[in-house]
């Protein structure tokens, strides 16, 4: 009997190696919790599944951001915590690619009224050259001054887009307009046009709306948040190949001992240049998926909050680790990001609050007489804020109990190919997993 | 010594550092000609410019004094402290609350008072706070902001960072993200979000006629010049007078010998964290006295202004810290007499920051001196 | 530069080569100047390394030997002197270059990569790998071609493994090895460049005499297959019972170059060296 429950707790370690089904079950958790909970709130199927995909929408665009941290910091010890300025470049340079070159209406700032695909590469290599102008001064610097350095990009992006100055412009006879403070409004078709105007997409609208009680719009987001899960693949793909392969060796060896590295033959500079541009420009690849089919952006969006979501879903998933960058950017969604507000609405439905009180004094105050239920309103009242205290209190928890988060022990082999017992000898079996 | 300190030293930058060097040498010759020549033909205004100095240098200072404890933690524990701008805010709030307490007993409950009032309502204005009319209200208020501090971030310390004290600069950092982040929305959530006045318009000032206009020094601003001036020569008599800050020294210019000649490095680190969250605090509260508003982000905003001081000046040197500051806060007005509007004042402080890691990372003052 | 030139060796007479039929040079370094502020480093030293020689690099503490190898191997740029190896000027060349011309170092204290596998450190250092270009390693039809690379590669891993007899702990990680495994590992890694000349730095320091004896057998068997050494060390017995040819350095110059017995008789190097210890 209990020989039996060992085997079968061992079959279930065995079966937990395999990244995939780490994936499937982490995420199978997360989306079940949910559903569940939205059937207990009472809500309808198509808002249950719509929580769902906008949750999809999320951990994808997160996942791949944090993917390109890992590339940065867990493969390299590139410590980048600009992020939201690298996000920040692609996604303004594609809109200002892409919006019409005589403004209409409210719409404002004029653009190029380029082509979107060419809009999006335009972008992307924007992000890649700026990474490349902040690396050439700043890669010779220790870690910590590089963060710094990263930071104060972001920052003079942010406020650069900010600044009045470059809210209208005009560059070689173009008139061209960040939007300033007041941002930028979407004046252009919906990118996603490309699959929404398919023959077959109409049937999707169908079969979602049979399905779910979809409307269009809906259908649009959910096939919109599945595009996004596949560029979550391919980007996954590509990382996961980057690092596997010798270029990947040496920059496992650049995070350990980078002199050692120069001395055996490889030039350290130029592997983090590349690596660091590649890194750069899938953020703001990113910073594009994530809002260029708003109705608009304004440079708050891009504040330092950003950079520090992607840093806790790394270290949740463990930096070094490709799939548990994935696991981590979908448990920062579920847990830190999304789960506070659900949880409130799921305590609203079963609990009615009063009014509460004001302020912190008025709720604090009754405490002394015994009256705990206006700081619990209190609380209820400000869970946005209690919201991101959760967050920074989540970031140094596991820091102290788990700095290497849930996969980051697991050191992924930086070959091109298995490297297993020699062949010829009894081969034990390779862990590689079957996501390679 | 360590890997990066080799990497740097390897010699081979040195003439693209030069190059740098000479390019912004040049530079700022030119601007600095520019500036004078303009004042001689009258393109810039005198009394203009001469207005940018003194309001840099106020800026500065408040800059300065929140970057020596900056300095001091960067070099005795070894890691860039996030959470330091937001320890500036928390000291607004502490000594904004004494002082409105003291100088609004009875006009509004205890509760509107202690947390600077969170809702409309009595205000500093209504309060007429000025160090003219509330004196002790505002002296009240310095010390509990720098006292308060001292021991909140004393808290913080034992709580959060003396658990991991043997890890290295880079999971502190990181966990100082943390902090920073938790301890800026514990700030909203009990002191609300609302930005508010806290202090008296129309001050009585000293005003001198400058050729072409005038400038004006408020009785706020004096209170900054001489509250920050009496904090920075007291952190300077106590690092080179008292055996703490002997002890400091020694411990910030190598740890490891520190250790072995027996200095008790935990008594020391907890000194460090208390003087520099002290001066943290001050710099909170003298800020908010000298602007005459308060926010939950202002510190988290004048943060990478500190590490532009900071590392101008040379982590580690306190008297870094404080010309850091001066310098940043003043070429961060300047830069309005080129770049109009004040949108660029704070790009111009952080490019001047990467320029001084680019060129002399180790900062003006070089390196690791805590005197 | 210039000036270093002129300054000539200062190689006392007894111990100036008695041999006609030298060797071939295969490393050089005239003049070599280090400064760190005020302090001079390494204060004109020049010496020969012979090919397929083993040369002991000895002095007492602070004579400016490790400085001397950061030097040659770029890791510090010298302040003046030239360094040529195999009759190439490699004066201040960047530290990667080094492997390139077939010179590799080993540190004092063992380098490993600490997070990677044995596997892993000893596949980094194989020069030329078209994997090592991103596009390569990414694009499908280009990555047959790392693959290829990687499978001989891995082969020839495993020979340097067999040749050390460290095949057992080829999957272990790097950081968990012990000691001596460790500068096992930095040997063979060295190796894996395929260089002409190994400078290594202390590689018996902290060793125990199993292995010491095991590592010298390797080196013997290294050099007579044709590699060069130079080999900076503390213990005097050992280069002198293993090396053909010995540079003392004093003070940041060379005090003598020669075959062991005669520094041993030099009264110089007595004086300066083991006249302390002994």
């Amino acid at each position: 009997m209990s020989t039996n429950t060992t085997d079968r707790r061992a079959q279930l370690e065995s079966l937990w190696e395999h990244d995939a089904v780490k994936i499937l079950a982490v995420f199978g958790t997360i989306y079940i919790t949910y559903a569940l909970v939205g059937l207990a709130l009472g809500y309808s199927l198509d808002g249950i599944v719509n929580t769902l995909r906008r949750m999809t929408y999320l951990i994808a665009v997160y996942g791949m951001v944090t993917l390109a941290l890992n590339l940065h910091w867990g493969y390299t010890g590139l410590f980048n915590i600009g992020i939201a300025g690298f996000m920040a470049v692609g996604l303004y340079v594609t809109m200002i690619l892409a919006k019409p070159a005589d403004p209409t209406g409210a719409a404002q700032y004029a653009g190029l009224g380029l082509p979107m695909p060419i809009a999006i590469i335009g972008g992307v290599v924007a992000a890649g050259l700026a990474g490349l102008i902040v690396a050439i001064p700043a890669l010779r610097l220790r870690a910590d001054y590089f963060a710094i350095t990263t930071i104060a990009f972001a920052e003079i992006v942010r406020l650069g887009i900010t600044s009045g100055a470059l809210q209208e412009f005009t560059i070689f006879g173009t008139e061209l307009g960040t939007g300033g403070g007041r941002g930028l409004i979407r004046n252009y078709g919906d990118p996603m046009n490309v699959i929404f105007e398919l023959e077959v997409f109409s049937s999707f609208v169908d079969l979602t709306n049979s399905l779910f009680g979809f409307g269009p719009t809906q259908a649009r987001a959910l096939a919109y948040s599945m595009v996004l899960v596949l560029v979550l693949v391919g980007i996954y793909w590509l990382i996961q190949r980057t690092s596997r392969s010798p270029f990947g060796r040496v920059l496992k060896a650049i995070r350990e001992d980078e002199e050692a590295a120069q001395s055996l033959g490889k030039n350290t500079n130029h592997f983090k240049i590349k690596v660091f541009v590649l890194g750069c420009a899938l953020m703001g690849l990113a910073g594009i998926l994530w809002r260029f089919r708003r109705t608009g952006v304004t440079p708050e969006a891009f504040r330092p909050h950003v950079t520090f979501y992607i840093w806790i879903a790394l270290i949740i998933g463990g930096a070094g680790s490709n799939t548990g960058s994935v696991l981590g950017s979908g448990l920062f969604v579920a847990i830190l990001f999304e789960g506070p507000q659900y949880f409130r609405r799921l305590v609203d439905q079963v609990v009615t609050f009063g009014d509460a009180p004001n302020t912190f004094a008025g709720s604090v105050a009754p405490i002394l007489s015994g009256d705990v239920a206006p700081f619990v309103r209190y609380t209820f009242e400000e869970f946005t804020t209690l919201q991101f205290v959760l967050m920074g209190v989540a970031l140094i928890v596991l820091m102290h109990r788990r700095p290497e988060g849930l996969l980051g022990h697991r050191e992924e082999t930086a070959a091109a190919i298995p490297l297993t017992r020699r062949p010829g000898d009894e081969s034990t079996a390779g862990r590689g997993g079957d996501s390679s | 010594m360590s890997t990066v300190d080799t990497v740097i030293d390897r010699g081979r930058g040195m003439t693209t550092e030069q190059l740098l060097l000479l390019v912004v040498g040049l530079g700022a010759f030119l601007l600095l000609g520019d500036l004078i020549i303009g004042i001689l033909n009258g393109t810039y205004s005198i009394s203009r410019v001469a207005r940018y100095v003194v309001e840099g240098t106020l800026y500065g200072l408040i800059i300065g004094l929140a970057g020596i404890g900056l300095s001091m933690t960067y070099s005795i524990l070894n890691f860039a402290n996030f959470a330091h701008g937001d320890y500036v805010t928390s000291g607004a709030f502490f000594g904004w609350g004494v002082t409105y307490l003291v100088a609004g007993w009875g006009a509004a409950s205890f509760g509107h008072l202690v947390l600077v009032a969170p809702q409309r309502g009595v205000g500093g204005a209504q309060l007429e706070i000025a160090i003219t009319s509330t004196p002790f209200a505002i002296m009240a208020g310095l010390l509990v902001a720098g006292i308060g501090t001292a021991l909140f971030v004393y808290l913080i310390d034992r709580i959060v960072y003396k658990p991991m004290r043997g890890s290295g600069g880079i999971p502190l950092l990181i966990t100082s993200i943390g902090v920073a982040f938790a301890l800026r929305y514990i700030i909203v959530f009990v002191y609300s979000n609302r930005t508010r006045g806290t202090t008296l318009g129309g001050l009585p000032s000293f005003d001198l006629l400058l050729v072409d206009g005038w400038v004006s020094i408020d009785v706020h601003d004096g209170t900054l010049i001489v509250a920050a001036v009496a904090l920075m020569l007291g952190v300077h008599l106590m690092l080179q007078r008292t055996k703490l800050g002997k002890a400091m020294r020694a411990m910030s210019d190598n740890r490891d010998l520190a250790l072995v000649t027996g200095i008790p490095t935990e008594q020391i680190i907890r000194w460090t964290w208390m003087i520099g969250g002290g001066l943290a605090g001050s710099a909170g509260y003298l800020m908010v006295l000298w602007t005459g508003t308060i926010d939950w982000q202002f510190g988290w905003l004048l943060l990478l202004l500190i590490f532009a001081a900071v590392i101008l000046g040379g982590i580690g040197s306190i008297y870094g810290a404080i010309f850091g500051g001066l310098i940043i806060g003043i070429s961060m007005h300047l830069s309005m007499v080129w770049l109009p509007g004040g949108d660029f004042t704070t790009i111009t402080a952080f490019l001047i920051m990467i320029l001084v890691l680019m060129i002399k990372p180790s900062g003006l003052f070089g390196g690791k001196t805590t005197a | 530069m210039s000036d270093t030139e002129i300054e000539s060796p200062e190689v006392p007479n007894d111990a100036a080569d008695p041999d006609p039929q030298r060797n071939d040079i295969e490393l050089s370094v005239d003049g070599l100047v280090k400064r760190f502020g005020g302090i001079t480093a390494v204060d004109g030293a020049s010496f020969e390394v012979e090919s397929g020689a083993m040369t002991g690099l000895i002095g007492p503490n602070g004579a400016g030997k490790s400085t001397t190898f950061h030097c040659i191997t770029g890791i510090h740029r010298p302040d003046g002197g030239t360094v040529r190896f195999q009759g190439r000027d490699i004066t201040g060349i960047r530290p990667y270059e080094c492997a390139d011309y077939g010179l590799v170092r080993t540190f004092q204290i063992a380098r490993e990569m600490a997070n990677m596998t044995v596997l892993e450190n000893l596949m980094l250092p194989a020069q030329n790998q078209s994997g090592e270009q991103l596009w390569r390693s990414v694009l499908p039809f280009a990555r047959q071609e790392v693959e290829r690379e990687e499978r001989e590669l891995l082969e020839r891993v495993w020979e340097v493994l067999e040749f050390f007899e460290i095949e057992h702990i080829a999957e272990e990680k790097a950081g968990n090895l012990s000691g001596g495994q460790r500068k096992l590992l930095e040997m063979a890694r060295a190796l894996m460049i395929e260089p002409e000349m190994l400078l290594l730095d202390e590689p018996f320091a902290g060793v125990n005499p199993t292995l010491e004896h095991k590592l010298l057998d390797h080196i013997h068997e290294l050099r007579e297959e044709g590699y060069t050494f130079l080999i900076v060390e503390h213990d005097m017995d050992l280069i002198m019972e293993n090396c053909e040819r010995v540079i003392v350095m004093h003070q940041g110059s060379v005090l003598a170059e020669g075959a062991p017995e005669t520094i041993t008789s030099n009264e110089q190097v007595i004086e300066a060296y083991l006249g302390g210890e002994v």
